[in-house]
C-alpha cells in the first residue's frame, strides 16, 4: 500500500556562506550523506533481522515440511546455521552482504539475488505505469485546481485527491476486476501475461512490455498491457492523489510570482502563461514529488500484487516473512530500503541544485 | 484544457479496446491453473509436497505402481515382475528391457541402485520412507544390489509385511533417475540435488521443459515413453493462487483445467454447459487436535463431548459440499484397512451430559489456532457456533499456515484445526502419526500427531508398531479396523472429513483422472478435441 | 448566546482560557465555511453515533449464523445481503463501526504521544541524542509500511490489539519528524530561554512547554493520518492477520468475500464502501482542519 502521508525528505545538512572550495564542499557533503546511508542501511538490516528472528515461525518447516523425521529436521536446522547465537548469525549475514552474496532463499531454493532480479522488474513495470497514470491525470488536475482556486473545479480536484487516499487499494482492485474483467471483459485478469503468450517473450530486461516490443511480439505486448492496465490504474490512484495536490500548491505559488503578472500585463494568452511558464517552473519541485511517489509505489504494492497475482517484490517479501525465509526478507528489505534512501537522496540533491537559496 | 482531457479519455479507451481480445490455448497443449507455491524442489529424493510430487509422478517411472482403477492394487511399472523370499526379507525385481531415459541413456539396474543410493544418502524429507526399512548411506550398497543389468535385489532389515514395503516403493522418493545425467550435473557430492531441483532426469511420460518457482512449470511429452506417447504434446501448469481467478480463467477459455475451485465456485461452474467436473478421493483428513496438556482435554468425557458437538452434516452441506465428505476414522477411504464407521453426529444434549459428568456443566473457554484460508476459517466459525450451544466458548486465533504449525509442533496450542495427508499409500503412514507416541516428553524427537497433542498411549503404540509385521494382508486390515474403532472412542482427535479433489475442465478436455495421492495424478491420458 | 459570542470574539481576552476558546471559536467559524470539511465532520460524528447505538440500529446479531440463509442477495430483510455463514452483512457493518472506532482511539493514544516524545526530545536535546533518534526514524521510514506492520503482527501474534500496536510502531516516524521541526523553532524562543533561566529541567521544558506548542500540527497530522491507519488495519485484516474471526472487522469481511466476488458481489462490496466512507470522512475533516489550524 502506498503511504497515505507525504514522504519526508532526508536530513538537510547544507552549510551556506563562505568556506572551502565548492568542490570540496560537495565532496564533504557527499561523504557525509554516504555515511548516513550506510548507517541507515545497517540499522534497517539489524531491525529486520531481529524481527524476523523474533517471529514465532520455524524456518526449518519451510525447508523440510511438516512430516519430516527428526534427523532430517536437525540436518536442515544446522545447514541454516540456526544453532549459532543470534549475533553470530547476523555477523555472518552482514559479512556476506559485503561480498555481494544475499544468501539463498528457503522458499525458492534460489539465490536471493537471482530471485530479486526476477521479481523486481514486475514491480518496476507496475510502479512505472502507475506513476505515469498519476502524472497524466494528476498534473492537469492540479493545474486546473490552482487556476480555478476556490471554485468548484478546485473543490472537485480536492475531493478526488482525498478520495484517492481513502479507498482500500485491495478493495478497489477487487471491484476493478469484478467490473472490467469479469463483467465487461475490457481488460485481462490477474497475472502479468496470459498463459498462451507466456513463452513467446524471452526475458531480457524482465520488463515484459520492453522485452515484447524489442522482440517484435506485438500480440504479446498488447496482451501484457491489457494485464497491466487495471493494477497500474489502481496503483495510480494514490500517485494521482499526491501529485495533483502538490501540483496545485506549487502552481498557486508560481501564479503569484511577479513574472506571471508581468506576462499577463504584456498580453500573453492565459493558456501560454499557465502551461509554458508557470508549469515549467513548477516542474522542478514536482520532479522531486514524482520521484518520491514513485519510490512509494515501488516499495508499497504488497496488496495490489496480492490481488492481481503479480509476481513482484512486495509479495516476495511478504511470502518470505510468513515462511520465516530470512534471506529473502532481508534481501528484499535491503533493496526496498536502498531505493527509498536513494530516491530521497536524489530529491535532496535535486532540491539543492535548483533551490535558488542554495545555488 | 478541454482538448487535453478529451485526448486522455480517447487514448484510455483505445488501450482498453485493443487489449480486450484474448487467445485460446493451443490444441496440443494442456493448460492448468493450480496452486503450486508449495513446491520446494522437483528432485524426487526431496519433493514431498503435493505439487512437487505430482510433477515427479509425471516425469519419473518407479519400480512398481498402483492401479487406481483396481482399488490401488500393486502393479509393475519399470519392474516386469518381482518375487519375495519366504522369510519376507529379500525382494527380487526384474526390470523391463529396452527402456531409455529422456536423454537417450538406457535404463539399467545400476540406475535403480544409484537412485536408491542418492535418496537414502541425501535423506531429505521423504527419505524415511526408504530408510525405515533399515537402509542407510553406509549399508545401502550391500542391501540394494544389481545382480545383472535387468535384476535388482533388495534386502530389508525386518520381516515387514510385503504390502507395507511394496506400497512404499510406489511413492515418489523411489523414482528411478538417469544416473549418468545426474552424475554429470553433480556438484560437491550433492548427487545432483541442486540441479534436479529445477530440472529432470527421468524416463517417464514428460520431461521438465522449464520451471519457474511460484510461477509455472512446463512439461514436454516423451514420445518414446514405454507405455506409449502421451495424448498431448505439452502440459503447462500455471500458479494461480485465487480460486476465483482460476474459475474466471477457465470460463474465458484461458486455461483448460482449474484445480483449486472452492465449493461455491464448483456449484457455479456446474451450471455451465461448456465445463465439466472430474473428482477423486484424496487421502487428506480434516481433523481437530485437542491438546491433552490442557487439563480439560485430559478428561476423556470432554474429548467425547466435543465429538458430539460438531454439526458434521450442516458443515458438509453448506461449507464444503463436493470438496470434502464426512469421514470419522484416521485411515482414508482407498487405504488397506479403512473403515466407514461414523459413530458421531451433532447431539448437543448428549454433549452437555458428558460435560456435566466431567464437572463442566456450564462449559469452558478454549482457543483454536486457525489458518486464515478458506474453507478452514469458515469451518472454524461454524464449529464456534456449534460449541456455543453447550456453553463451550471458543476463541479463534487466526494465523498464517507456518505460524499455526510452529505452535502446534511446540504443543502450545489448545486446539489445532488442520489437515493430514498420507506420505505414502500404506495404512502405516497415518497409523504411525495418529496412534504412535513413543516418548511423550517435551524432548521427544518424533513429533507424531499423537505426541503433538500430548496423548500418552504406550499400549496402542505397541499394537500399531506390530501391525507392520503382519504378513497377511487381510489380517493386517483387521488389525487396523480394531485400532481405528478404539481410536474413535478415546483419542483427542475429532476427525471430521476426508478431502475429495475436484477439478473443473473445459468440455473439450477428457481423459484426466484424479488418483488417491499426488503420486497418481497423471497427465498423459489428457486429450483435447 | 449573544453574550457567549461577545465573550468569544473579544479582542482583549481576560484570561488564558478565554483566549484559547476564542481562538477555537474563530477556527470553527472558518471551518464552517468549508462544505467538504463539514461533510467530513458529519461522517465522523455518524461513525461515533452508529458505534454507540449499534444494538439499536442493527436488525440482527452480527455473529448469528444461519447456514440455510447463506449468500442471500440484498433484500428488505437483509439490507446488504448475507455472507458465507448466513450472517447479516448490514448488522456486521454497523457493529464493525465499533471495531474501527476502537482502532482509531487506540492509535490516537499510542502513536501521537510516542512520536511527540521522540521528536520533541530529539529536537530539544540536540547533539548525539538527536542524531541517534533521527537515524532510527530514517530506518523506520525506509521500511515498506505494510510489510513492517505485517512483521510486527507476525512477531506479536495476530489480533486486533496487536495489529494496532504494529501500526503504531510503523506510524510514529512522520510524527517525530514534525514534532522535531516544530521543537527546533520553539526551543530558541525567548520564553523557553526564560523558563530555562528559572531553572526548569529539560524534561519539564519538553513536557510542559514544547509539547503543548507542537500539539496543533500533530492533531491535524493525526486526523489526516487516521484514514491511512484505518486502511492499513483493513489491509492487515484482509491479509488475515488483523481481527480475530468472527469479529466484524471490515477488512477481514472483504477478505472473506473475495471467494464469492464474481457471483455474490455484495459480500465484499459493502464493507469496502464502509471503509471508503469513513476514511474519506477523516480525510475531509483533517484537510479542513489543516486549513484552519495549520496556516503553513
Amino acid at each position: 500500500m502506498a503511504r497515505s502521508s507525504a514522504p519526508v525528505t532526508g536530513p538537510a545538512t547544507v552549510t551556506s556562506g563562505p568556506g572551502p572550495g565548492r568542490l570540496a564542499r560537495w565532496g564533504k557533503m557527499l561523504s557525509r550523506e554516504l555515511t548516513t546511508v550506510a548507517i541507515t542501511m545497517f540499522g534497517l538490516l539489524a531491525i529486520t533481522f531481529l524481527i524476523a528472528r523474533v517471529i514465532p515461525i520455524d524456518p526449518v518447516l519451510a525447508v523440510v515440511g511438516d512430516n519430516a523425521r527428526p534427523d532430517v529436521y536437525e540436518a536442515a536446522r544446522l545447514a541454516l546455521g540456526l544453532d549459532k547465537p543470534l549475533w553470530q548469525q547476523f555477523a555472518i549475514y552482514v559479512g556476506k552482504v559485503f561480498t555481494g552474496d544475499l544468501g539463498t532463499s528457503i522458499l525458492t531454493a534460489q539465490p536471493v539475488i537471482s530471485d530479486i532480479k526476477r521479481v523486481f522488474p514486475a514491480t518496476l513495470e507496475l510502479a512505472t505505469l502507475g506513476t505515469l497514470v498519476g502524472i497524466t491525470f494528476g498534473i492537469p488536475l492540479g493545474v486546473l485546481a490552482a487556476v480555478k482556486q476556490g471554485r468548484w473545479p478546485d473543490q472537485l480536484a480536492r475531493f478526488i485527491g482525498l478520495f484517492g487516499y481513502s479507498i482500500p487499494i485491495f478493495w478497489l482492485g477487487l471491484m476493478g476486476l469484478l467490473l472490467f474483467y469479469a463483467k465487461l471483459g475490457w481488460v485481462s485478469g490477474p497475472g502479468r501475461i496470459s498463459i498462451a503468450y507466456q513463452d513467446f517473450v524471452t526475458p531480457v530486461t524482465g520488463v515484459i512490455l520492453l522485452d515484447a516490443a524489442m522482440q517484435g511480439e506485438w500480440d504479446a505486448f498488447w496482451n501484457a498491457l491489457s494485464h497491466l492496465v487495471l493494477p497500474s490504474a489502481v496503483l495510480g490512484m494514490f500517485s494521482l492523489a499526491y501529485i495533483s495536490r502538490m501540483t496545485r500548491s506549487f502552481m498557486i505559488a508560481e501564479l503569484q510570482q511577479q513574472y506571471v503578472i508581468a506576462a499577463r500585463v504584456k498580453g500573453m494568452s492565459e493558456a501560454r502563461v499557465i502551461w509554458r511558464h508557470a508549469l515549467r517552473n513548477a516542474l522542478v519541485p514536482l520532479t522531486t514529488v514524482i520521484a518520491l511517489s514513485y519510490a512509494n509505489l515501488l516499495e508499497g504494492s504488497v496488496l495490489t500484487e496480492t490481488i492481481f497475482a503479480w509476481p513482484g517484490l512486495g509479495r516476495y517479501i511478504t511470502n518470505g516473512l510468513l515462511n520465516a525465509d530470512m534471506n529473502a526478507v532481508l534481501g528484499g528489505t535491503l533493496v526496498v530500503g536502498a531505493i527509498f534512501i536513494g530516491v530521497n537522496l536524489f530529491a535532496d540533491i535535486l532540491g539543492r541544485i535548483f533551490d535558488p537559496r542554495t545555488r | 484544457m478541454r482538448h487535453i482531457t478529451r485526448l486522455i479519455t480517447a487514448s484510455t479507451m483505445i488501450v482498453l479496446m485493443t487489449t480486450a481480445a484474448y487467445a485460446q490455448t493451443p490444441r496440443d497443449t494442456v493448460v492448468m491453473a493450480k496452486q503450486i507455491d508449495d513446491i520446494i524442489s522437483l528432485d524426487p529424493a526431496e519433493a514431498f509436497e503435493f505439487s512437487g510430487v505430482e510433477v515427479g509422478a509425471n516425469v519419473y517411472d518407479k519400480l512398481i505402481t498402483v492401479d487406481v482403477a483396481k482399488n490401488n492394487a500393486l502393479i509393475g511399472d519399470l519392474a516386469e515382475n518381482w518375487t519375495v523370499s519366504p522369510d519376507n526379507l529379500t525382494y527380487t525385481f526384474k526390470i523391463r528391457s529396452g527402456i531409455k531415459f529422456h536423454s537417450g541413456n538406457p535404463l539399467t539396474a545400476a540406475d535403480v541402485v544409484y537412485s536408491f543410493q542418492r535418496a537414502v544418502t541425501l535423506n531429505k524429507s521423504p527419505g524415511f520412507i526408504l530408510t525405515q526399512f533399515g537402509f542407510d548411506k553406509d549399508n545401502l550398497l550391500q542391501k540394494v544390489k544389481a545382480v545383472n543389468d535387468t535384476t535388482v535385489e533388495i534386502t530389508v532389515s525386518k520381516p515387514f509385511a510385503p504390502t507395507f514395503f511394496l506400497n512404499c516403493l510406489t511413492s515418489g522418493v523411489a523414482s528411478i533417475v538417469d544416473s549418468k545425467l545426474v552424475m554429470a550435473n553433480a556438484k560437491d557430492g550433492d548427487f545432483g540435488n541442486g540441479w534436479l531441483k529445477l530440472n529432470s532426469a527421468g524416463s517417464g511420460a514428460y520431461s521438465v521443459r522449464a520451471y519457474r518457482p511460484n510461477e509455472q512449470y512446463a512439461l514436454e511429452a516423451n514420445a518414446n515413453w514405454y507405455k506409449g506417447a502421451p495424448k498431448n504434446k505439452r502440459v503447462i501448469v500455471r500458479h494461480v493462487a485465487e480460486p476465483a481467478s482460476q474459475r474466471l480463467l477457465l470460463e474465458k477459455g484461458d486455461i483448460d483445467v482449474a484445480r483449486n475451485l472452492s465449493k461455491d465456485q464448483l456449484a457455479a461452474v456446474r451450471e455451465k454447459a461448456d465445463i465439466g467436473l472430474v473428482q477423486g478421493d484424496k487421502g487428506y483428513i480434516l481433523y481437530l487436535g485437542l491438546n491433552t496438556k490442557n487439563p480439560n482435554f485430559a478428561k476423556p468425557e470432554v474429548r467425547e463431548a466435543l465429538k458430539w458437538l460438531v454439526d458434521y452434516d450442516s458443515i458438509e452441506r453448506n461449507i464444503v459440499a463436493g470438496t470434502y465428505k464426512p469421514h470419522e476414522s484416521f485411515l482414508p477411504q482407498g487405504f488397506l484397512g479403512a473403515i466407514t464407521d461414523k459413530p458421531y453426529k451433532f447431539d448437543p444434549a448428549k454433549a452437555k451430559e458428558l460435560l456435566a459428568k466431567a464437572g463442566l456443566p456450564n462449559g469452558f473457554s478454549v482457543t483454536m489456532d486457525v489458518r486464515s484460508t478458506a474453507p478452514i476459517t469458515d469451518i472454524a466459525q461454524a464449529i464456534q457456533a456449534n460449541w456455543a450451544q453447550a456453553g463451550v466458548k471458543l476463541e479463534l486465533i487466526p494465523g498464517d499456515g507456518k505460524q499455526t504449525l510452529t505452535k502446534y509442533r511446540a504443543r502450545t496450542h489448545d486446539i489445532y484445526i488442520g489437515q493430514w495427508g498420507p506420505d505414502y499409500l500404506d495404512p502405516h503412514t497415518n497409523a504411525e502419526t495418529f496412534a504412535i507416541n513413543e516418548n511423550n516428553g517435551d524432548d521427544a524427537k518424533s513429533k507424531t500427531l499423537a505426541w503433538r497433542n500430548a496423548w500418552d498411549i504406550p499400549e496402542m503404540t505397541k499394537v500399531t508398531q506390530a501391525a507392520v509385521l503382519e504378513p497377511d494382508a487381510d489380517k493386517r486390515a483387521a488389525i487396523y479396523g480394531v485400532l481405528q474403532r478404539e481410536h474413535q472412542k478415546i483419542s483427542p482427535f475429532v476427525i471430521m472429513f476426508q478431502q475429495v479433489e475436484v477439478s473443473a475442465q473445459r468440455k473439450n478436455v477428457s481423459g484426466w483422472v484424479i488418483g488417491p495421492t499426488s503420486d497418481t495424478n497423471l497427465y498423459a491420458p489428457i486429450v483435447k478435441n | 448566546m449573544g453574550n457567549w459570542t461577545a465573550y468569544l470574539t473579544t479582542d482583549a481576552p481576560a484570561s488564558r482560557r478565554q483566549a484559547r476558546l476564542g481562538q477555537a471559536w474563530r477556527q470553527w467559524l472558518t471551518l464552517k465555511q468549508n462544505p467538504l470539511a463539514i461533510a467530513g465532520l458529519v461522517i465522523v460524528m455518524s461513525l461515533l453515533l452508529i458505534a454507540a447505538f449499534a444494538p439499536f440500529i442493527a436488525p440482527f446479531d452480527p455473529l448469528a449464523q444461519n447456514l440455510d440463509q447463506r449468500l442471500m442477495p440484498p433484500s428488505a430483510v437483509n439490507l446488504f445481503g448475507t455472507d458465507s455463514l448466513g450472517r447479516d452483512i448490514f448488522s456486521r457493518i454497523v457493529y464493525g463501526a465499533r471495531v474501527t472506532l476502537f482502532i482509531v482511539l487506540l492509535v490516537v493514544v499510542s502513536v501521537g504521544p510516542l512520536g511527540l516524545l521522540i521528536g520533541a526530545t530529539s529536537g530539544y536535546l540536540g547533539g548525539w541524542v538527536d542524531r541517534a533518534l533521527m537515524r532510527l526514524t530514517d530506518v523506520f521510514l525506509a521500511f515498506p509500511r505494510l510489510v513492517l506492520a505485517l512483521a510486527f503482527v507476525a512477531a506479536l501474534g495476530p489480533g486486533l490489539e496487536n495489529a494496532v500496536i504494529a501500526i503504531a510502531f510503523t506510524a510514529w516516524p512522520p510524527y517525530a519528524r514534525v514534532a522535531r521541526a516544530e521543537t527546533l523553532v520553539i526551543r530558541n524562543a525567548d520564553y523557553i530561554a526564560a523558563v530555562r533561566l528559572q531553572g526548569a529541567s529539560a524534561w519539564r521544558i519538553v513536557l510542559r512547554h514544547i509539547i503543548p506548542m507542537c500539539l496543533p500540527s500533530l492533531i491535524v497530522r493525526t486526523t489526516l493520518d487516521m484514514a491511512g491507519i484505518i486502511l492499513t488495519a483493513a489491509g492487515l485484516g484482509f491479509l488475515g492477520l488483523g481481527a480475530q474471526p468472527p469479529m466484524p472487522e471490515w477488512g477481514a469481511m472483504i477478505s472473506a468475500g473475495r471467494e464469492q466476488i464474481f457471483d455474490q458481489w455484495w459480500v465484499a462490496t459493502f464493507p469496502g464502501l464502509a471503509i471508503c466512507v469513513v476514511a474519506l470522512g477523516f480525510n475531509l475533516l483533517g484537510d479542513g482542519l489543516r486549513d484552519v489550524m495549520d496556516a503553513k
